[in-house]
């Protein structure tokens, strides 16, 4: 993979409930595995700052949203199945 | 309010003008409201009108939740009717949100729920101390996620958290083929559904609104019409549908010393309603205008409905039969309010007609003639509204006159006009105009008093310079005509 933009994604979460867990799991072992170091993951707990809900248009919890490389993406759900991650992401895995 | 409100749960005023009075008091307090209806039927600003009306008249702050417009968008749409939402949010009483869903950013994969939308609106209610809370349209949320399963599932713990949360809620759907609701929404909100409906009838557009479910409370059951104007939304009849008003003992003057004279008491009762019919230049305004003159001389203020002459007419016309308008006019005590009955629908009619009773607070209302009102609704539906309006002056205790024409043959029988409106009103004078021997006989002849004996005769006058002179005089006849 050429060396690109960092990803930057943020994940939506309100307190710390199973699906939440479930979804930062599973985003971090996709990122591992698909964009090595080159990502970073920010986690907004609404329960704290709900004012932040507004801003990147936040409905369902969680919410995985892609800011960086635009544009911008949202996947909602625990994130469970990974083909529609990557999809979602615009993320090509790396081996095939 | 209502009187007997005390044995029903806490309602809360809708905000809407008139339908409080349908629904016995308002919508149920801190409980959600379903308002559902087709596009363009009135949805959102019901909710606008709710909040801003709830802000201003009852100190209620509240947070609008659109799924569909965008602040900007609603703020602009509503100014148009008076609603300043920018003034409001700015002040810290109202919280405009809009979620924004767009389908084609958002992939779904797994369990999820909606507890950003609760936080959001928790937010939001917490942040300006809501008491009123519009969800509008929250069936867009079914156009942005496919899992309907857990969406039907939120909604209704979203209902019911509002519910716990102790705040009135409006929720506008969309109207359904088979449902009320396309998403069937009414099943969740089952404590207050009500219907909008627009329509054309008569090339005449209409705007209907129906309560179709009212848990633990009555409530009107007809389909009430509405109006869109400079006001917001208006229903009509905005009446209780009852016969429980007062009666007063208090008499007050017709203006016509021989017509009081005629009446056992001296005088109609306050509050009472007079219906003036005659063919065609019979003398029925100028009648209607000595009542009127009446009750300037008593301080008392008049609302004038003219809807044959304009009021600068109307002043000359007076004014040649020594019936001075002029300086009642600038000192405020009488009001003309002339337009043409076709104009405008009659449902407009009435509306402006309500309107212009609560604002000007009269204690005489003159409409001549109410013929040509009711000439423009043909309907059964529609005369019965009309009744129903003029109920309102009587619970009011507002002196009424209405004049009405009739054929020049006419029999006290076989005109609707005065059908519908003579078993209402509680007197009825009849003027006729003869020609016998190359002179004009005009007559006067009270047709009813309801609750005093009256002298049944036709009696003789003659319109002069100033005005009403009745010719010839009964033993009570006082020194009036000089």
């Amino acid at each position: 993979m050429k060396k690109e933009k960092k990803w930057e994604l943020r994940l939506y979460i309100a307190g710390q409930t199973p699906k939440s867990i479930v979804a930062f799991e599973n985003i971090t072992k996709y990122c591992k595995k698909h964009l090595t170091d080159n990502y970073n993951i920010e986690i907004v707990d609404l329960l704290e700052n709900p004012q932040l809900a507004e801003g990147d248009q936040i409905f369902a919890i969680p919410t995985l949203v892609r800011r960086v490389p635009e544009p911008l993406r949202k996947i909602i759900g625990d994130l469970s199945n990974e083909e529609k991650v990557l999809v979602g992401l615009n993320i090509r895995p790396l081996d095939k | 309010m209502i009187e007997n409100s005390k044995d029903q749960f806490p309602k809360t005023a809708s905000g809407i003008n008139g339908l409080d009075e349908i629904m016995m008091g308002g919508f149920p307090a801190g409980r959600p409201v379903l308002i559902c209806g087709g596009a363009g039927c009135g949805k959102t600003l019901f909710g606008v009108q709710f909040l801003v009306n709830g802000i201003l008249n009852h100190d209620e702050p509240g947070v609008f939740m659109s799924f569909e417009e965008t602040a900007k968008d609603l703020s602009m749409n509503v100014k148009s009717l008076g609603f300043d939402l920018d003034e409001l949010q700015e002040s810290g009483k109202l919280k405009v949100d809009h979620v924004r869903i767009e389908r084609s950013e958002i992939e779904e994969t797994g369990e999820f729920d909606l507890e950003a939308i609760f936080i959001r609106l928790n937010h939001a209610i917490d942040s300006v101390g809501a008491k009123r809370v519009v969800l509008d349209t929250v069936e867009a949320l079914f156009g942005g996620i496919e899992n309907d399963g857990i969406l039907r599932a939120e909604l209704r713990r979203l209902f019911s958290w509002l519910k716990e949360k102790g705040v009135t809620t409006v929720i506008t759907g969309e109207r359904g083929k088979q449902s009320f609701t396309r998403q069937g929404l009414e099943e969740y909100v089952s404590d207050c559904v009500i219907l909008l409906d627009f329509r054309v009838i008569d090339q005449i557009a209409t705007r209907r609104l129906r309560i179709v479910k009212y848990r633990g409370s009555m409530h009107g059951t007809n389909e009430y019409p509405f109006l869109i104007n400079e006001d917001g939304i208006s229903v009509i009849p905005v009446t209780s549908l009852n016969l429980t008003y007062g009666s007063s003992r208090e008499i007050v003057s017709t203006g016509l010393t021989q017509l009081d004279d005629s009446l056992d008491h001296g005088g109609f009762y306050r509050g009472s309603s007079t219906l003036i019919t005659g063919s065609a230049g019979t003398s029925k305004t100028i009648m209607a205008a000595h009542f009127a003159m009446a009750s300037i001389a008593r301080q008392e203020p008049v609302l004038y409905f003219s809807f044959e002459e304009s009021p600068d007419q109307l002043v000359r016309n007076m004014e040649s039969i020594g019936i001075d308008f002029k300086p009642h006019l600038d000192s405020g005590l009488l009001q003309i309010k002339a337009s043409r009955p076709s104009l405008q629908g009659l449902e407009m009619h009435l509306i402006r007609f309500y309107n212009a009773v609560e604002e000007l607070k009269p204690r005489t209302v003159i409409v001549d003639p109410i013929s040509s009102l009711i000439t423009i609704g043909s309907s059964s539906e529609v005369r019965a509204m009309l009744i129903r309006l003029l109920d309102t002056l009587k619970n009011k205790q507002i002196n009424a006159v209405f004049t009405a024409l009739t054929q020049a043959n006419f029999k006290d029988k076989g005109d609707l006009t005065v059908e519908a409106i003579s078993s209402l009103s509680d007197a009825w004078i009849d003027l006729n105009n003869n020609r016998k021997n190359r002179r004009q006989h005009r007559t006067m002849r009270i047709v009813k008093a309801r609750g005093m004996g009256h002298n049944p005769e036709a009696q003789e006058f003659m319109i002069t310079d100033n005005g009403f002179r009745f010719t010839i005089p009964t033993e009570h006849m006082t020194d009036t005509t000089n």
